[in-house]
C-alpha cells in the first residue's frame, strides 16, 4: 500500500524543526527556573534564535528546493526573510527584557516561549508553498500573538485589545480560507506553484476564481492591516504591552510580505489584472486614512499604528506595479523595492519602539506624545536617535526611509502609474507633519519630567546601534537593496 | 435495489432497541421512590433553568481546553491506527510512519507536562 512512499527531505525545514524542538525544551526548562529575572530562559531563547540563523545560513543555497510533497519551499527569498525575522525577534526580546521585568502581571517564562512559537509560525508562513501550510503558519503566529497581547492580565485595555485582535483575526482567517477554497474549486490544486501553472495552462471558471481572489485579498489586507481592514491595528498597538506592540510591529510584517508574494505573485500572477485594482484601492486608502488620522493622535503607540497602516499601503504599491498589462519586465525591480521597503520599515520601527521602551519605568508607560516633550534636555543622544527614526519614517532624504520610498516610487513611475506616484508623494507630505511634530516636541518644548534615562548599558548600545543603522543604511542603501533584488531573482522563476 | 438498504434498516432497529430498552426496563422493573432531588433535572452542577448570564468558574474553561487537547490527539491517532498494519508491512514507511506519530505524541506530552507542572490539572 505504501511501497512507493519516499521519505521527505527534512533538510530544507531544518531551522523550523530546530526551533520547535528548542521551544519545547525551553518550555520544560522554564518550569525549573525560579528566579523572576528568568536569565536562563532568556539566554536559551536568544541562543535558539542564533542557532536557527546559523542553520538557515548553512542550509541556504541558490536553488529553489521543495519538500513535503511540494508543501514547503526553501528559496533565497525565504532564507533572507527568515534571517531578518530572527534579527527582528532577537532585538525585540532584548528591548523587552527590562520592560516585562518591571511589570509584575506579565508571566515571564511564557513570554519567551510564545515569542518563539510566533517566530515558528512566521517561518512556516515564509516557506509555505501550499494553502494549508500557509494557513497553518498564519494561525500558529496569530494564536501566539493573541496570547502575548493578553499577557498583562491586570490591564483591562490589554484584554480588550486581545479580544478585538482575536475576533477580527479569526474573521480574517475565515476570509482567507474561504478564498483559498474557491481557488481550489477553480483550479483543483492547493499547491501554490501548481495553481500558478494550471492557471497558465488551462482555462478555469473565471467567476469562481475571481470570487476566491476577492476573499483572498481581503484576508491578506486584514493581516497586513490596510484600510478598510485596519480597525484592529490602532487598538492592538495601543492596548498591548509596549514590548508586545514592538514584537507585532516588526517581524510579522516580514512574514505578511512573504505570504503576499507567495499567494499573489507565485500563485496568481496570471490573474494580476484582477488583484491589482483591489490593491490600488487598498493602498491609496491606507496612505490617505493612515496619514490623516495619525495627525489627530495624542498617543505615540496609536500614532505609530496609523503610520504602520500608511506604510503597508505604500509597500503594496511595489506589489501592484510588478506586472503591467501582461508585461513583467519590471517585476523584479518592483517586488524587490517592496521587499526593501518592508525590511527598512521593520528596522526603523524596531528602533522607534525600542526608544519608547527605554523611557518607560515600572508604572509609567511613556506612550503619550507629551512624554516626549523636551527629550533633548534629558538625553540629547536618544533624542537624536528618535529624530533619526522619525525622519526616516517621514522619508526625509539621506535616511533609509527615503530610499525605500524612492525605490517604490520609481517602480510605480516605471509601470506608468503617474497619478499613483503623485498621490503617494502627497500623502507622504501629510505624514511628514506628524513625524516632525515629535521632533518639535523633543527639541523645542520644555520637559515635563526631568529624570535622566536609565537602563542597562547593553540595551542603550543596542538601541543606539539600531538608530544609527537607520541613518547609516540611508547613506549606503545599495547593499541591502541589491541583497533583496538578488534573493528575489533567485526565487522568482 | 431495495434489499441493499436492509442492513441500514437493521441498524436503525437495533439502535432504537439499545436506546429504548434500558429506559423501558428501568421504568418497568426498578422500584420507584421519587423525591424532589431525584426529580430535578441534572445539568453538570448548575441549576438547569435560570438566567444564562451568570458567573461560572473559570476552571470549567481550563478543563474544556485540556479536553480539546486530548480530543484532537485521539482524532489524529484514529486514521493512523486504521492503516498502522499497512505502514508496518511496507518497507519504506516502516519506521517513518511510527516515528512521525511518536513526535506528534511527544509534542502533546510536552504541553501536557507543562500544564501539569503549572497546576492546571489540580481542581483546588
Amino acid at each position: 500500500m505504501f511501497n512507493d512512499f519516499v521519505a521527505p527531505s527534512l533538510y530544507p525545514a531544518a531551522p523550523e524543526i530546530f526551533l520547535l524542538f528548542m521551544a519545547c525544551v525551553i518550555l520544560l526548562v522554564d518550569l525549573g527556573v525560579k528566579s523572576p529575572r528568568r536569565t536562563l530562559t532568556f539566554v536559551l531563547t536568544q541562543l535558539t534564535l542564533l542557532g536557527c540563523a546559523a542553520i538557515t545560513l548553512l542550509t541556504s543555497n541558490t536553488e529553489v528546493v521543495y519538500t513535503f510533497s511540494g508543501m514547503f519551499v526553501d528559496d533565497m527569498m525565504a532564507d533572507l526573510l527568515k534571517l531578518l525575522v530572527y534579527g527582528a525577534v532577537m532585538l525585540a526580546l532584548f528591548y523587552s527584557r527590562e520592560y516585562i521585568q518591571d511589570r509584575q502581571a506579565i508571566p515571564k517564562g511564557e513570554y519567551f516561549v510564545l515569542a518563539l512559537l510566533a517566530t515558528l509560525g512566521m517561518l512556516v508562513m515564509i516557506s509555505a508553498n501550499h494553502f494549508l501550510t500557509l494557513y497553518l503558519g498564519l494561525e500558529m503566529m496569530s494564536l501566539s500573538l493573541y496570547a502575548m497581547v493578553a499577557l498583562n492580565r491586570e490591564s483591562a485595555i490589554s484584554t480588550e485589545a486581545a479580544m478585538k485582535y482575536f475576533i477580527l483575526g479569526a474573521l480574517a482567517s475565515g476570509l482567507l480560507l474561504y478564498g483559498m477554497s474557491m481557488i481550489y474549486g477553480a483550479t483543483g490544486s492547493l499547491e501554490i506553484t501548481e495553481v500558478g501553472e494550471r492557471l497558465y495552462t488551462y482555462s478555469v471558471d473565471k467567476s469562481v476564481l475571481v470570487f476566491g481572489i476577492v476573499f483572498l485579498v481581503a484576508g491578506l489586507a486584514f493581516k497586513l492591516g490596510v484600510v478598510p481592514f485596519h480597525m484592529w491595528v490602532p487598538d492592538v498597538y495601543h492596548g498591548a504591552p509596549t514590548s508586545v506592540t514592538l514584537f507585532i510591529a516588526a517581524a510579522p510584517k516580514l512574514a505578511a510580505f512573504a505570504i503576499v508574494m507567495r499567494l499573489l505573485v507565485s500563485g496568481l500572477i496570471t490573474q494580476a489584472a484582477d488583484w491589482q485594482g483591489m490593491l490600488i484601492v487598498l493602498s491609496v486608502l491606507s496612505m490617505g486614512i493612515g496619514n490623516l488620522v495619525a495627525i489627530a493622535q495624542t498617543n505615540i503607540k496609536r500614532m505609530l499604528a496609523y503610520s504602520a497602516i500608511s506604510h503597508m499601503g505604500f509597500m503594496l504599491l511595489g506589489i501592484v506595479t510588478g506586472v503591467v498589462g501582461g508585461d513583467a519586465r519590471f517585476a523584479l525591480n518592483a517586488y524587490s523595492s517592496a521587499m526593501f521597503y518592508v525590511v527598512t520599515y521593520v528596522l526603523t520601527t524596531l528602533a522607534g519602539f525600542g526608544l519608547i521602551m527605554m523611557l518607560t519605568r515600572a508604572g509609567f508607560e511613556s506612550d503619550e506624545l507629551d512624554d516626549f516633550k523636551g527629550l533633548n534636555k534629558r538625553s540629547p543622544w536618544f533624542a537624536a536617535m528618535m529624530m533619526f527614526v522619525m525622519l526616516s519614517m517621514a522619508g526625509i532624504p539621506f535616511f533609509v526611509g527615503f530610499f525605500a520610498k524612492f525605490s517604490v516610487l520609481q517602480a510605480v513611475v516605471a509601470a506608468g502609474y503617474y497619478w499613483l506616484a503623485v498621490a503617494a508623494v502627497l500623502f507622504s507630505l501629510v505624514g511628514a507633519f506628524y513625524y516632525l511634530r515629535v521632533v518639535k516636541l523633543m527639541y523645542f518644548d520644555e520637559p515635563k519630567i526631568q529624570e535622566p534615562i536609565e537602563g542597562p548599558l547593553f540595551i542603550k548600545v543596542l538601541v543606539s546601534a539600531n538608530g544609527l543603522a537607520v541613518a547609516a543604511l540611508g547613506l549606503f542603501p545599495q547593499f541591502l537593496m541589491s541583497l533583496c533584488a538578488y534573493a528575489l531573482m533567485r526565487s522568482l522563476t | 435495489m431495495l434489499e441493499n438498504y436492509f442492513p441500514i434498516l437493521m441498524f436503525i432497529l437495533v439502535g432504537l432497541a439499545i436506546g429504548v430498552l434500558p429506559v423501558l426496563m428501568g421504568w418497568l422493573l426498578a422500584p420507584s421512590r421519587p423525591d424532589s432531588e431525584k426529580l430535578s433535572p441534572y445539568e453538570c452542577g448548575f441549576e438547569a433553568f435560570e438566567d444564562a448570564r451568570m458567573k461560572f468558574d473559570v476552571r470549567y474553561y481550563l478543563i474544556a481546553i485540556i479536553f480539546i487537547l486530548f480530543d484532537l490527539e485521539i482524532a489524529f491517532l484514529f486514521p493512523w491506527a486504521t492503516v498502522f498494519k499497512d505502514i508496518v508491512a511496507s518497507e519504506p514507511m516502516r519506521f517513518f510512519g511510527f516515528i512521525e506519530v511518536a513526535i506528534f505524541l511527544t509534542i502533546i506530552l510536552v504541553g501536557d507536562a507543562y500544564a501539569w507542572a503549572k497546576g492546571a490539572l489540580d481542581w483546588e
